[in-house]
């Protein structure tokens, strides 16, 4: 954290003052209760600990990088039982998260932000005419209204708060910050559904007092409990499909890594021309498969040294084709099935395997073949050393249009720029390598596969 | 369709016509409501979601009904909804939910839907009498208790009818199959019964309005089951779909993977496995020849119980250490490390039959010889290398003789057996 820019460390301090002035101010001239002093404290405590309880362990929801917490709903029932003031209190109580990993400055600016968040919140109920206390029959569905304006104030603030953050972070922090855009819909969606909850606990106050938190936090807990597993399996999923991958690869030692590279590569320029998320997984797989159809090719046409017969380069050709047929049980999106079958399609329509040019081309197949191609040039192969990034990206240019499309070759050159590249650092065979290695590289755009002339 | 599927659905037709008769001829109590927890109940089931395993749940619906039957005051108004017509609101809503999904091509659910109904009958029967009770109305602690019972044991009896259809349709052992189902559905159940008990509650407090409220937190519950069970098929289809690169590039027959997944499956059921050992397996027959990749050139004929042992123990050995590179799957990669190790059962073949059961935890080797899961992908996976494709009865009958002969070194006399049970299923005509 101490790697915070002077805008950053400014925008901190501008939204922790605010909280304390505000919370001081309110504090001295909130000096009547409407509620006993003993229940104010009680209904205080049990949401500051049901806050506490939401916000140590966040669950995210859409996916890996936003944390989400429900932690909102105590937030909003504090809203409405105890006003303004109470509700910016449960917000500070976000000091004590137990939250593993934070540093006192995260600390501070998340409380303030909850603090500012939630008292913008109670005053857009008070204003709208929501009365506060703990809610009787007669209060439906009057206060459904200004509690409705009180969630989407809350959740607003909050984003606009933490978003004006993370605009502010150096590098992956702000990258986070584009991928939490992409989410922003489905964010905003769980947060009201959570923050309803909020409402929920108002509700039944009246009727089993404490006990109304418990109930609500059950199905919370399984909804945490199911993403958290989802997190776990789809980790175990990328180990797994990586690890296949690399399985299919040991047969040739020049390739190991290739179809992980691809796939960071294509996924990364997926991101750069603005796909949604749902799209960047979709083609990260795409990427990682694209070539296992390699497998149906036989080892002696893949090591072969001198140019190929016209049946050894069909062999070749036909293995975006074997990987399709093994690809298609999965339930992939349709368009990475695309992707894998059409990656060695042209622009110019001398491809394969159905020669389509241009936009014939699926968007996928397209964004692979470069990232594709860019690797195959950076790595090592048994005929040439690894091409240097520059160089690599000049062979772009130079096939851009004929056989690349040349909106993505820009895009793919501007994420490089942003993000880098990690070029495989294999280049000394290990004697007594039991795999072969390919003598031709059929992904290669500067090399291509020599087949033997035709009378 | 099978018998104990066929009773449950007679069961629930009887139900259904039962309580839509007598609620026609009594005429809707409250039929405002009605209408609104039905309009929910139809909504739920719309979004189901499919859970591990090929189950279905419809936890948005399911809340509702049970909400229907657990309600006892609306805003300022007694609910005063017999059973029957909860009964019929519930089934009428659940039909009109699923109309879309038959719209759509995609299978009916009635067996789900069937068993969703009883637990919401159990409920309504016994709660909706107690309604009245100024006992209940009175003490709301009182009233909560007897709800929270009702839900549970409502939703354990459903937990039974599927356990009973699931171990009738896959030939499980019925203990096993409830372990599975209640592992598998208590989470979702616990969220779907307290959400039943928000929903009563907070329907006494706020009117009708609590049900449109209530679906935003229920909506975010079934956003996260949804993903859960999608990524878990995705995964098992993933695998399936990659083990069959063995194939492609010729290292062995076609359909081999995918015919020894199901055949170990099916023993593994029969020898009393539970779902999650199964699902292990099933990942170890899968990809049990995917060493061979680290081979530079297929052996020829591929891998058959022709190839001598040391090639064999390579092939096993190169398999477990590309499993073991995902790092998730160590017990995948025991398994298929020991797949061609002989079983050394020293004493005569009926004993093994017991042993294979007790120790199907799969987990290592128990004791001194391999894991069961290996055991059992070498019985399949020789049985398939001498029958194939083939559903010739002669065929499978001698390539069972020579797995017999082999049982005193090579084969688990116990998995065997399992074995020709499971493969004289697929001649019924001539068992």
């Amino acid at each position: 954290m101490g790697r915070l820019s002077r805008a950053a460390w400014l925008y901190m301090a501008a939204v922790l003052t605010a909280a304390a002035v505000l919370l001081a101010c309110s504090i001295y001239l909130h000096r009547r209760l409407d509620l006993g002093v003993s229940q104010w404290v009680l209904i205080l405590l049990v949401l500051a600990i049901l806050f506490l309880v939401c916000d140590s362990r966040p669950t995210t929801l859409t996916s890996r990088q936003s944390a989400w917490s429900a932690s909102s709903s105590a937030t909003l029932a504090a809203v409405v039982m105890l006003g303004p003031l109470g509700a910016a209190l449960v917000g500070v109580t976000s000091l004590l998260s137990m939250r593993r990993g934070l540093y006192v400055a995260q600390r501070a600016f998340n409380a303030a932000m909850y603090t500012l968040s939630a008292f913008a919140a109670g005053q857009t109920y008070l204003t709208l005419g929501g009365t506060v206390g703990v809610p009787q029959k007669s209060s439906f569905p009057g206060i459904i209204a200004p509690f409705a304006a009180a969630a989407v104030v809350h959740v607003v603030v909050n984003h606009g708060l933490l978003s004006g953050m993370l605009l502010l972070l150096p590098p992956p922090e702000s990258a986070r910050r584009a991928r939490l855009g992409v989410h922003l819909p489905l964010l905003l969606v769980s947060d009201l559904g959570f923050a309803t909850l909020g409402l929920l606990i108002a509700a039944l106050w009246s009727l089993v007092s404490v006990f109304a938190a418990v109930l609500v936090l059950i199905p919370l807990f399984v909804a945490r409990w199911a993403i958290g597993q989802f997190a776990a399996q789809e980790r175990a999923y990328d180990a797994t499909m990586a690890a296949l991958c690399q399985a299919v690869e040991t047969k040739d030692f020049y390739t190991r890594g290739h179809s992980e590279r691809v796939s960071r590569g294509a996924a990364m320029l997926a991101r750069q021309v603005g796909m949604h998320a749902e799209r960047v997984e979709a083609i990260r797989y795409a990427g990682m498969l694209h070539d296992v159809g390699k497998l149906g090719v036989p080892t002696k046409v893949l090591q072969k040294t001198g140019p190929l017969t016209e049946e050894e380069l069909a062999a070749i050709q036909l293995h975006p084709m074997r990987g399709l047929e093994i690809v298609r049980q999965i339930g992939f999106l349709e368009e990475a099935l695309a992707g894998i079958m059409h990656h060695h399609e042209r622009v110019d329509g001398k491809g394969y395997p159905l020669g389509l040019a241009r936009d014939e081309i699926p968007e996928f197949a397209r964004v692979i073949a470069v990232a594709d191609a860019f690797d195959s040039m950076t790595s090592t192969r048994s005929y040439r050393g690894a091409r240097r990034i520059d160089e690599a990206i000049a062979e772009l240019r130079k096939w851009s249009g004929t056989q690349f499309d040349p909106v993505l070759v820009d895009a793919f050159v501007r994420a490089l720029d942003r993000e880098g590249w990690d070029r495989p650092d294999t280049t000394v065979v290990p004697p007594g390598f039991a795999g072969g290695m390919s003598a031709q590289d059929h992904d290669d755009p500067t090399a291509p596969l020599r087949v033997v002339e035709s009378r | 369709m099978d018998s104990g599927q066929l009773l449950l659905l007679a069961a629930a037709g009887m139900l259904l016509v039962a309580a839509v008769a007598q609620t026609a001829a009594l005429g809707l109590t409250q039929p405002r409501e009605a209408v609104a927890f039905g309009a929910l109940i139809a909504f739920g089931e719309l979004l189901r979601l499919s859970l591990p395993g090929d189950r279905e749940a419809a936890p948005i619906g399911s809340a509702g009904a049970l909400g229907y039957a657990l309600v006892l005051q609306i805003g300022f108004v007694p609910a005063r909804q017999p059973a029957m017509q909860v009964i019929a609101v519930t089934a009428v809503g659940m039909t009109v939910g699923a109309l879309p999904h038959l719209a759509a091509g995609r299978p009916a659910g009635v067996a789900g839907m069937a068993s969703r109904l009883l637990a919401v009958a159990f409920v309504a029967f016994v709660f909706r009498p107690l309604s009245g009770l100024a006992m209940l109305s009175m003490h709301v602690w009182v009233a909560l208790t007897v709800m929270a019972g009702l839900v549970v044991a409502g939703w354990f009896a459903e937990c039974v009818i599927r356990a009973l259809i699931r171990a009738d349709a896959l030939r499980a052992k019925f203990r096993v199959a409830l372990v599975d189902e209640i592992r598998v559905q208590w989470q979702l159940g616990a969220a779907v019964g307290a959400s039943a008990m928000l929903i009563a509650l907070a329907a006494d407090e706020m009117g009708l309005v609590a049900l449109a409220i209530l679906i935003a937190p229920l909506l975010v519950t079934q956003v996260a089951f949804r993903r859960y069970a999608g990524i878990r098929s995705t995964y098992l289809q993933t695998v399936r779909a990659l083990a069959r690169v063995t194939e492609v590039g010729g290292y062995v027959e076609d359909g081999h993977s995918h015919r020894v997944g199901r055949l170990a499956v099916a023993v593994g059921r029969e020898l009393g496995m539970n779902e999650p050992d199964l699902l292990e397996l099933e990942y170890a027959a899968l990809m049990h020849d995917i060493g061979q990749l680290s081979l530079p050139d297929p052996i020829p004929g591929g891998a058959t119980v022709l190839v001598s042992p040391e090639d064999q123990r390579r092939i096993a050995e190169l398999g477990a250490s590309v499993i073991e590179q995902a790092g998730v799957l160590d017990r995948v990669a025991e398994i298929v490390r020991c797949q061609d190790r002989p079983w050394r059962g020293t004493e005569s073949g009926n004993t093994g039959s017991g042993s294979a059961g007790s120790g199907s935890t799969g987990s290592g080797s128990t004791g001194p010889g391999p894991p069961v899961g290996s055991r059992i992908i070498r019985a399949a996976n020789a049985f398939d290398d001498l029958v194939g494709p083939s559903t010739d009865r002669d065929r499978t009958m001698a390539a069972l003789e020579r797995l017999r002969l082999d049982t005193a070194t090579q084969y688990d006399p116990g998995v065997v057996e399992a074995l020709s049970k499971v493969a004289g299923r697929r001649h019924p005509a001539r068992r």
